[in-house]
């Protein structure tokens, strides 16, 4: 009996792939089909897999008009999905799972490794489970790079009472997606993640924040929820959307958020691990940084701590975006050459001209020029090229970008995001798009540019939280970099 | 210590007044105030649950209407400054209905990337109110429109008028 993968993924759904389910379904009625994961090979979506005696054979962009010939043999596909380089080659960790099995089938997930590192950390104190996170190298895949077992030390220490385990799944970042991916794909893995996190730390309630960006992620978590319940063990955990604010991804904004309020910045001191959401001890992480957390528990610290360089150990989910010809994920452990993930992997931009520009890290991460592709995927490297890695995402533009208007693009986004609280962000924003008009319309060009640079070195120096204090980034690494973008533009 | 003598006669003067005039939330309209205490029912058991509300009542009503603030207010035992901000904070609460199908397009770097601007310039003629969104998750396939939630990739100018159709 046959058996046909469609993804169920939203990216996949983007380009079509209900209507290729269909088309299967009303073709013959006899198949078996399953609305798996994606890959990740996100441009060869809706990407079909047929089960085949040699293994799941893929066919890519497929279209409803496509399937008689799938199904008769004679349309031409992409070999055997797992032996495709693209795909072979990467070093799947986090994403070992994701796109083979039906992200809500409970026996998909046990039968594919599921639950191995919860049933492992129970045989284990909580100590020991803590230390098997700290000494894995496990970093937080949020944005800062903090280490995760540091962050469950402390709340693990807290003396016992109300505790929560908090989820950050805003991914606000454009270019970033690999959360969305986990929560649709293989939600299953983050509360397995989040288990063994409350386990640890003695936190009896969970929180999954996700941004409202997100519905097919926010249903498939919902019900992964109700379908994990005999794993729980008492540990309640809850969904909680967002509204439409990319502050709230800021973890003390999110807290506010939780609490019911305005996603005002907290000041800090006090840390969310002693006084978090409500004033009680919170470990708050990334979906990525929870979801990674049950594969160190199968397999030990070492063999995560085995890959990567330098202080940046294990892998990294890279999400490939924007003006790429092969946008999608591509796991791997750090160290990696930005070059290799762009040319290599992306193969270069979507419209086949040549790659100017890629942002690297989201909103408030820079903009690195094609002269700094052997640069490492590793947190410190990227810091020293007053770069950074971020969460991950990639953002690949072609020769035509404007790098001035990205610049000011930084600061309208600042202004629109802002939460208000500061006012070298609340105000530097609408100055830095109003000093950028200025520069670009060729008003005393050279002085505006002395007064940008001022402008970004108030923000850097007095926010309170990294939305104005890094929104300089993207803005500085225009002008270094390309600065003949910001000569006056010709009326 | 008794009160001084002179507050005496104001006291049941101002009882009284309070217990004449009515309560703001008691003033709006059924219409809208039997949803919004529908909505705090449901949510009763959340923690921190004025989020969730609003979007229950955003979800119901189509937008949340200045009139649910007192009601809220009242339910939760918060001033309806309180109520007011929260509300306004989020864009994704509307002080009033939007007509038609949701439109919203990313305007993030990653869809830029391939011409999100363009599209952003020429979507208000093909489907009236347009919104932007900073990110849809779909950046490897952008420009991203999310209509009414469901996400489009590869979007174009043309594709959308299909869609929209
Ligand atoms: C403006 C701003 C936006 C942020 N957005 C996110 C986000 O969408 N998702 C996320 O996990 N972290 C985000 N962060 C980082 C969080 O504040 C926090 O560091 C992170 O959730 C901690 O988890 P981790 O240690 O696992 O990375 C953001 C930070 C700032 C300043
Ligand atoms: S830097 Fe901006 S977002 Fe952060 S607290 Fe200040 S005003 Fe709010
Ligand atoms: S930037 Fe448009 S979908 Fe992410």
């Amino acid at each position: 009996m046959t058996t046909v993968y469609v993804p169920r993924d939203s990216a996949a759904r983007s380009v079509g792939a209900d209507e290729v389910a269909a088309a299967f379904a009303e073709a013959d009625p006899s198949l078996t089909i399953v609305r798996n994961g994606s890959r990740g090979m996100l441009w060869l979506e809706p990407l079909v897999e047929i089960s085949s005696s040699e293994g799941r054979i893929g066919y890519g962009s497929v279209t409803p008009a496509d399937v008689p010939g799938i199904l008769a043999g004679t349309a031409e596909s992409i070999g055997v999905v797992d032996e495709h380089p693209w795909l072979a080659s990467q070093q799947r960790v986090t994403f070992a799972r994701m796109g083979r099995t039906d992200p809500l089938s409970v026996d998909d997930y046990l039968a594919n490794g599921g639950m191995a590192g919860l049933r492992r950390a129970r045989t284990m104190t909580r100590a020991e489970v803590v230390a098997e996170v700290t000494e894995s190298g496990l970093r937080g895949r949020g944005g800062a790079g903090f280490p995760a077992g540091i962050k469950w030390k402390t709340v693990m220490d807290c003396p016992d009472g109300l505790k929560f385990v908090c989820c950050n799944a805003d991914e606000g970042d454009s270019g970033t997606y690999a959360d969305r991916m986990v929560l649709e794909g293989d939600p299953f893995m983050l509360i397995e993640g989040m288990a063994i996190a409350a386990y640890a730390v003695g936190a009896t309630e969970g929180y999954i924040y996700i941004r409202s960006e997100y519905p097919d992620g926010i249903a498939t978590m919902r019900e992964a929820i109700k379908r994990a319940e005999p794993w729980l063990d008492g540990f309640n955990l809850e969904t909680r959307v967002g509204a439409g604010a990319y502050i709230c991804g800021e973890e003390t904004s999110m807290l506010e958020s939780l609490e019911g309020k305005r996603g005002m910045v907290r000041a800090k001191p006090p840390i969310p691990a002693f006084e978090g959401l409500f004033g009680k001890p919170t470990v708050i992480n990334n979906v990525l940084t929870l979801a990674t957390v049950p594969t160190i528990l199968a397999g030990g610290a070492d063999a995560y701590q085995s890959l990567g360089v330098e202080r940046s150990r294990g892998t990294q989910v890279f999400q490939l975006g924007g003006n790429v010809a092969r946008g999608g994920i591509v796991e791997t452990a750090f160290g990696i050459t930005l070059g290799e993930l762009v040319e290599g992997y992306g193969g270069g931009t979507r419209t086949g001209r040549p790659v100017r520009a890629v942002q690297v890290g989201g909103p408030l991460g820079a903009y690195v020029p094609t002269s700094q592709f052997d640069l490492p995927m590793d947190y410190e490297a990227f810091a020293k090229a007053n770069a950074m890695v971020g969460h991950g995402g990639i953002v690949v533009f072609d020769e035509s970008v404007d790098m001035a208007a990205q610049a000011r693009f930084a600061f309208e986004f600042c202004a629109a995001e802002s939460c208000g609280k500061c006012t070298p962000c609340r105000v530097g924003a609408v100055r830095g798009v109003e000093v950028i008009d200025r520069i670009r319309t060729g008003v005393d060009r050279d002085e505006n540019l002395a007064v940008l640079e001022d402008l970004c070195e108030l923000m850097t120096d007095g926010s309170l939280c990294a939305m104005g204090g890094l929104t300089p980034m993207p803005v500085r690494s225009a002008i270094n970099h390309f600065s003949e973008d910001f000569e006056a533009r010709q009326p | 210590m008794s009160e001084p003598p002179t507050s005496e006669p104001d006291r049941p003067r101002r009882k009284r007044r309070e217990a004449a005039a009515p309560s703001p939330a008691s003033l709006v309209d059924p219409a809208i105030a039997a949803p919004v205490r529908a909505a705090v029912a449901a949510c009763r058991e959340q923690r921190g649950n004025l989020i969730p509300i609003l979007h229950e009542i955003q979800r119901t009503l189509g937008h949340v209407p200045e009139d649910a603030v007192p009601v809220l207010a009242e339910e939760l035992n918060l001033s309806r400054a309180e109520v007011h901000g929260v509300i306004t904070f989020y864009h994704d609460f509307k002080p009033s209905p939007v007509l038609g199908p949701k439109v919203q397009v990313c305007r993030a770097e990653a869809c830029q990337a391939v011409g999100a601007e363009e599209l952003f310039a020429a979507a208000p003629g093909l489907c009236g109110t347009v919104e932007q969104v900073f990110c849809l998750g779909n950046c490897a396939l952008g420009p991203s429109v999310a209509i009414d939630g469901r996400v489009y990739g590869r979007m174009t100018a043309s594709r959308l008028r299909e869609v929209l159709a």
